[in-house]
């Protein structure tokens, strides 16, 4: 088999393609860092690779919004490009800036896949400011809260670091939650002890009340952290994996005696070893 | 048509902004303010209908989920909203919101002319006329950017340039006989430069028969400046040393910095022979260091002081801006891997009322430094790793804001050379009218009236724009499209194209570097310090592909003039010659600065003593004063709005422990992650030492920079250090005699543990001077502040060690000698005493102490290892256990201390004997570290540490709590460890 061939897709702003490209060749891909104006220039290059991911970074300075200029621009020139690419049984992960890139692009709503005519896309869910109101980074606990995600098959908790402004899940109506959570989207959240008493009983972890800080660390709703498409083959999530390939990376590390490899890889090798 | 986008959180939106206005006006003492609302708006221009402003606000610039919009067409007639005050930044101001929006809306195919942004508040509460300005001008806008209209928004047009008439303009300074009008002509031109200076240039332009142009004037007052050649320190010193009056040295310094800190240098570097480390020092943007056989790595740590004393958020962001683009600049360009920031600032809790004139709230500058260095670090994707905080009143009206970068360079690309033929390219940013004369500036006073004066100086950065220029200039060294490069930082084109050209020669074209507006003059775009730019010497050959690079990010470049072989600096402007200056005469011709120093060796006094210290004395009071006292206190409110992470190099994290929120000694950071070999990063400071004794201040911080590396697993034979020299007004003898003293203890202790200097960076006249009440002229100096930022190496990441307890059962060693050192400590400070002796150093047991412990981490033997700084042995168990989780128990009767036996060399030491548990528990003595070892590991410690001043002084307990036993067993210090905890977290738990 030859190495699935990876777009780490970057714009000006970016800042997180070098160790996410990098994550993905030691999962066994092939990564190349793409910039966006090759892409605008020529969307049809799109088609060479079996996964795209959007890195995170602040692409155009996030001015105007998180993501909103990049998205914008899959929302336009690239819009066939993207629609054929997921059309082909192919794989699309947004880490942090990349989450917010997908999810204003309308990627995880469907529209990629189904709507032809991008004004008839509604945007009903966005990803906001922190309720702290301020940029933060700090290692925080997730659960994978649904079997839909290609990313995330085998994987049930893991600690990963966010580094983030904008990074809360609001919606525009409590009808758009529950959509999510009969299509199982919701694949990962924020995640504590207590979370794990509450999903116990409430028998579905995304119907939990909200954790509080830092475990939650900015508010999501519903604690979501990441979110799927339908069909679980796009992944958007606001905390780095990339940021857990090595032991060393964790911040207990010195503590535990933890060596070698670090959790956040296997997001990477599911993501291969889906074209295996 | 010009229509305002206004963008408002909906009805149950959180109003962030609002909520931060409302915070800050309480903590000015305004509470009359009782609800603030915000919104965010556009100002667009263009051939635009309502509907397509409404279209720009629907696609692009609202997010429908969260907020809301209205369109307004401008300029607003009705005054239905005459309570909404709008902020406006001040033409010209970097706005890259604006700019992208209008790029964006572009491709929306709106016909967008042009976008400015403006914040928008809706006040209420009972304010007072007084109270309503001081919100207006202190809260919710900065004037040395923005302004601010109150009531309907009347604008009408937002185009920003003006016409250019080319005018050549000359000084008829051969005419200016007189000392007083070269002088005023020095401080009415903002050249800042002294009368021997003046009068050399008056000489020069006498013996070429012309008087200088403009832009010749500014030329030479750029390069001359303190801040671009470093005259004072580097100039000619004699200095005298005296007690009680008489004169004990006495010493003639031709160039101050290169007999003594360049020095030791030096002989480091001799005394290595072979195997000499340092591969480029003192002469590049950056220090270099040998790393792997691949790479070497830069640093530099820069200030940027009075701008932001202006202009917090503005000073800071392009302070980090400007040092990132050193390494940038350094050889043929280097890769930023992390950043280090330590800032100065005035208590925030600083009574609003007693402000001097022209000065910011403390808090308000704290809040915007910090913000500021967070959105310019955060977006630029570089790690902001280690950093440290200092608070004194002195810093009221003079903040310090140090800024460090650390990069990677491969090991061929570490020198540059230009070829007379090769093209001068500027790359990046445009240049606009900002920072005009901020070189000259900071060598200025800062007064009250500093804002007016210099408001230009003050800008607002653009990292993104800087990430783009790096991504490029990395990719075109790589592929070797350039020759030379170096950064526009201080002087802008002036300087580094002056000093690019130095040996050969060069001649601008100054109507082709791209402007971010029309109406500059040539002497302006000669002397912007515009931000984001670089200069490169192209070769002609490679031009045309380097251009095809940046033009495929998206990154302007333009060829502005070509090196020469005629060491002349020619500059035109559309073909006029406007200037015309020897390379020699602007580099070699300034007059020596000749300047006294002296300093007086106070007799040493004891401190005083608090109270008598009986045997009933509980000192857990005084232990939380200083957790809870502010240099100490958790910074966590600061590290957490930065990315420390990015890139994925992170090892030792800045908060480490059981709740990752203990206080790390240093950053450990791996700058490639195919490699096991990592970088550490530490510094050292204490100006309150320097009260004392400025010798022992720098010998303290360099000490402390290296403990602080050490204790994570630097090797300390491998350490580089760089020294930032923030002073006040270094005119005053006394001033510059305790740099002067500063500077011999730098190259005493630099030699003594071989621990290079490889680049540096001074400040003087960090002074603010205002007029009080009484109509008196009054100065307040900072106190003489020495950074010593420290670089180590660690063969393998995996060796490193963290200061948390990590578990019950094992031995607590304290390692190096205790002596009666509470001068300037931090007991002293929360007691309110003066006097005492300042922490020395023993350099040979200091050497050996480093090695001992390196070699103990080498091995394993060390679970967790903290130096002993601020508050001594009882502040470093308390951090240890509470950043653990894990308890502690100590016996002050088992610290080593100097032995008292008479004839004992200074080495010697000795135990058992306390007599005032104050000065075990909390004197600041140098090179000493607590660390923990475990059973099972002792006696293979104990071997490492043979002849080593060391003592088991206690164990890690699995209880909550700490507990410190004096003489005869009694504790003196009991507490759990979420209190002190609690005592730590609280002051700045912003």
């Amino acid at each position: 088999m030859t190495a699935p061939q990876v777009c780490v897709l970057r714009a000006p702003g970016t800042n997180c393609d070098v160790e996410t490209a990098h994550a993905f060749e030691l999962a066994g891909g092939t990564a190349d860092r793409l910039h966006l104006f090759r892409l605008l220039e020529n969307p049809s290059l799109l088609q060479q690779y079996q996964i795209l991911c959007v890195p995170g970074g602040f692409s155009y300075g996030d001015d105007i919004g998180a993501g909103v200029i990049f998205s914008r621009q899959i929302r336009g020139q690239l819009n066939e490009s993207m629609r054929e690419f997921l059309c082909a049984d192919k794989l699309v992960l947004g880490i942090c800036n990349g989450f917010q890139v997908i999810l204003k692009a309308g990627l995880l709503m469907g529209r990629g896949i189904n709507n032809a005519d991008e004004n008839a896309f509604e945007d009903k869910i966005t990803l906001t400011w922190n309720n702290s109101g301020r940029y933060t980074d700090r290692w925080v606990r997730l659960k994978t809260t649904s079997p839909n995600s290609v990313f995330l098959r085998g994987m049930d908790e893991i600690e990963v670091p966010i580094a983030h402004a904008e990074g809360r899940i609001a919606v525009a109506d409590d009808s758009v939650l529950d959509e999510l959570r009969a299509a199982g989207q919701i694949s990962l959240c924020y995640w504590n002890n207590r979370a794990t008493e509450l999903a116990s009983k409430s028998g579905d972890p995304t119907r939990i009340e909200l954790l509080e800080e830092p475990d939650n660390p900015n508010g999501s709703l519903a604690n979501i952290a990441g979110l799927s498409d339908t069909t679980g083959r796009v992944l958007g999530l606001m905390p780095h994996p990339e940021r857990f390939l090595f032991a060393t990376q964790h911040p207990q590390w010195t503590r535990t005696g933890m060596r070698g490899e670090g959790h956040g890889l296997q997001l990477f090798r599911n993501a291969i070893s889906y074209f295996g | 048509m010009l229509w305002e986008v206004e963008i408002l959180p909906t009805q149950d939106a959180r109003d962030h902004e609002g909520l931060r206005i409302l915070a800050d006006a309480k903590s000015l003492g305004i509470d009359s303010l009782a609800d603030v609302r915000s919104a965010r708006s556009f100002l667009i221009q263009g051939e635009l209908t309502e509907a397509d402003a409404g279209k720009a606000a629907e696609v692009l610039l609202c997010d429908g989920v969260v907020e809301q919009f209205r369109v307004n067409g401008l300029p607003e007639t009705s005054s239905t909203d005459g309570g909404c005050v709008n902020v406006l930044l001040h033409p010209g101001v970097t706005d890259s919101v604006a700019d992208n929006a209008a790029k964006a809306l572009a491709q929306q195919d709106l016909d967008v002319t042009a976008v400015a942004t403006c914040r928008k508040y809706w006040l209420t509460g009972e304010l007072s006329a007084a109270e309503r300005a001081r919100v207006l001008s202190k809260v919710i806008s900065n004037d040395a950017i923005e302004y601010v209209v109150s009531g309907p928004l009347q604008l009408t047009d937002l185009h920003v340039g003006t016409d250019y008439k080319f005018e050549i303009g000359s000084v008829a300074i051969r005419d200016m006989d007189e000392d007083d009008v070269l002088m005023k002509l020095s401080a009415e031109g903002q050249l800042y430069l002294q009368l021997a200076e003046m009068q050399t240039i008056r000489d020069y332009f006498k013996s070429l028969n012309r008087d200088p142009t403009d832009i010749e004037l500014e030329t030479i007052a750029q390069t001359w400046s303190e801040h671009c050649s470093h005259k004072t320190l580097a100039g000619r010193i004699h200095y005298v040393e005296t007690k009680g009056g008489e004169t004990v040295r006495e010493i003639q310094f031709d160039n101050m910095l290169k007999e003594t800190i360049f020095n030791a240098t030096v002989s480091i570097r001799e005394n290595l022979g072979d195997d000499d480390w340092c591969v480029s020092v003192f002469k590049d943007n950056a220090g270099i260091v040998t790393f792997d056989e691949n790479q070497d790595v830069c640093i530099k740590v820069e200030t940027h002081n009075h701008p932001s004393a202006i202009e917090p958020y503005g000073g800071a962001n392009t302070g980090l801006g400007g040092v990132i683009r050193d390494p940038m600049g350094t050889g043929l360009g280097a890769r930023p891997v992390c950043n280090t920031d330590v800032f100065c600032f005035a208590r925030p809790d600083f009574s609003a009322d007693e402000l001097p004139p022209g000065v910011l709230h403390p808090r308000a500058v704290m809040e915007g430094v910090v913000s500021g260095v967070r959105d310019y670090g955060n977006r630029m994707g570089i790690p902001t790793v280690n950093g440290a905080v200092y608070f004194d009143d002195r810093y009221l009206g003079n903040p310090l804001v140090y800024c460090g970068n650390i990069a990677m360079i491969p090991r061929d690309k570490s020198e540059g050379c230009v070829s007379p033929g090769d093209l001068i390219v500027a790359v990046g940013g445009r240049t606009g009218r900002d920072g005009i004369h901020g070189a000259t500036f900071s060598s200025a006073e800062l007064t009250e009236e500093s804002e007016s004066i210099s408001g230009g100086s003050v800008q607002i950065g653009n990292p993104v724009t800087e990430k783009m220029v790096l991504d490029v200039l990395l990719e075109a060294r790589d592929r070797d499209l350039y020759t030379a490069i170096t950064d526009c930082g201080a002087g802008g084109f002036s300087s580094a194209v002056g000093e690019m050209g130095e040996e050969t020669g060069a001649e601008v074209w100054l109507e082709k570097a791209p402007l971010k507006y029309s109406g500059l003059s040539y002497t302006e775009i000669w002397i912007s310090e515009a931000q984001e730019r670089m200069v490169l010497a192209v070769p002609e050959e490679n031009i045309a592909e380097f251009e095809q690079l940046c033009l495929s990010e998206g990154v302007e470049s333009s060829v502005i003039g070509k090196f020469t072989d005629t060491k002349e600096l020619v500059l035109k402007y559309e073909d006029n010659l406007v200037g015309q200056v020897t390379m020699e005469f602007l580099h070699d011709g300034r007059p020596p600065v000749i300047r006294e120093a002296t300093f007086e060796i106070a007799d040493s006094c004891a401190t005083g003593s608090a109270s008598a210290v009986s045997e009933s004395t509980d000192f857990t009071e005084d232990l939380k004063k200083i957790l809870g006292s502010l240099n100490v206190a958790s910074k966590e409110w600061i590290i957490r709005q930065y990315d420390h992470e990015v890139q994925g190099g992170s090892v030792v994290k800045p908060l480490v422990g059981v709740k990752n929120d203990g206080p790390s000694d240093a950053a450990v950071v791996r700058p490639d992650l195919t490699s096991n070999r990592g970088l550490v990063i530490s510094c050292g400071m204490n100006p309150h030492y320097g009260d004392i004794d400025p010798y022992w201040m720098a010998a303290s911080a360099i000490d402390e920079a290296l403990r602080n590396c050490v204790a994570v697993g630097a090797d300390p034979s491998k350490i580089a250090i760089l020294d930032n020299f923030c002073w006040g007004n270094t005119e005053r003898p006394e001033t510059l005699g305790t740099l002067v003293r500063a500077s011999l203890a730098c190259q005493d202790i630099a030699v003594a543990y071989g621990t290079p200097f490889v680049s540096g960076k001074d400040s003087l006249n960090n002074e603010f001077s205002y007029e009080d009440s009484n109509g008196e002229r009054q100065t307040v100096a900072i106190p003489s502040t020495l950074l010593i930022t420290a670089l180590g190496q660690i063969d393998h990441i995996e060796q490193a060690v963290t200061m948390d307890l990590k578990a019950p059962g094992n031995k607590l060693c304290l390692v190096g000698v205790t002596r009666d050192e509470l001068g300037g400590s931090h007991y002293n400070l929360i007691k309110g005493l003066t006097g005492g002796t300042a922490p020395n150093v023993c350099t040979d047991q200091a050497v050996k102490v480093f090695s001992a412990i390196h070699q103990a981490i080498k091995q394993g033997l060390i679970r967790s290892c903290h130096d002993l700084s601020e508050g001594g042995l009882a502040v470093a168990v308390a951090e240890m256990a509470f950043a653990g989780g894990v308890g502690a128990k100590i016996n002050l009767t088992d610290v080593a201390a100097p032995s008292t036996e008479s004839g004992a060399d200074a080495s010697a030491f000795s135990r058992g004997q306390v007599a005032d548990p104050t000065a075990v528990l909390f004197s600041e003595s140098n090179t000493r570290f607590l660390v923990e070892v475990e059973e099972a590991n002792a006696a293979e410690f104990a071997a490492v540490m043979e002849n080593i001043p060391y003592s088991c002084v206690g164990e890690t307990t699995a209880d909550d709590t700490l507990q410190i036993l004096g003489n005869n067993e009694r504790p003196i210090v009991s507490e759990s460890l979420a209190a002190l905890k609690e005592s730590w977290q609280a002051p700045l738990n912003l």
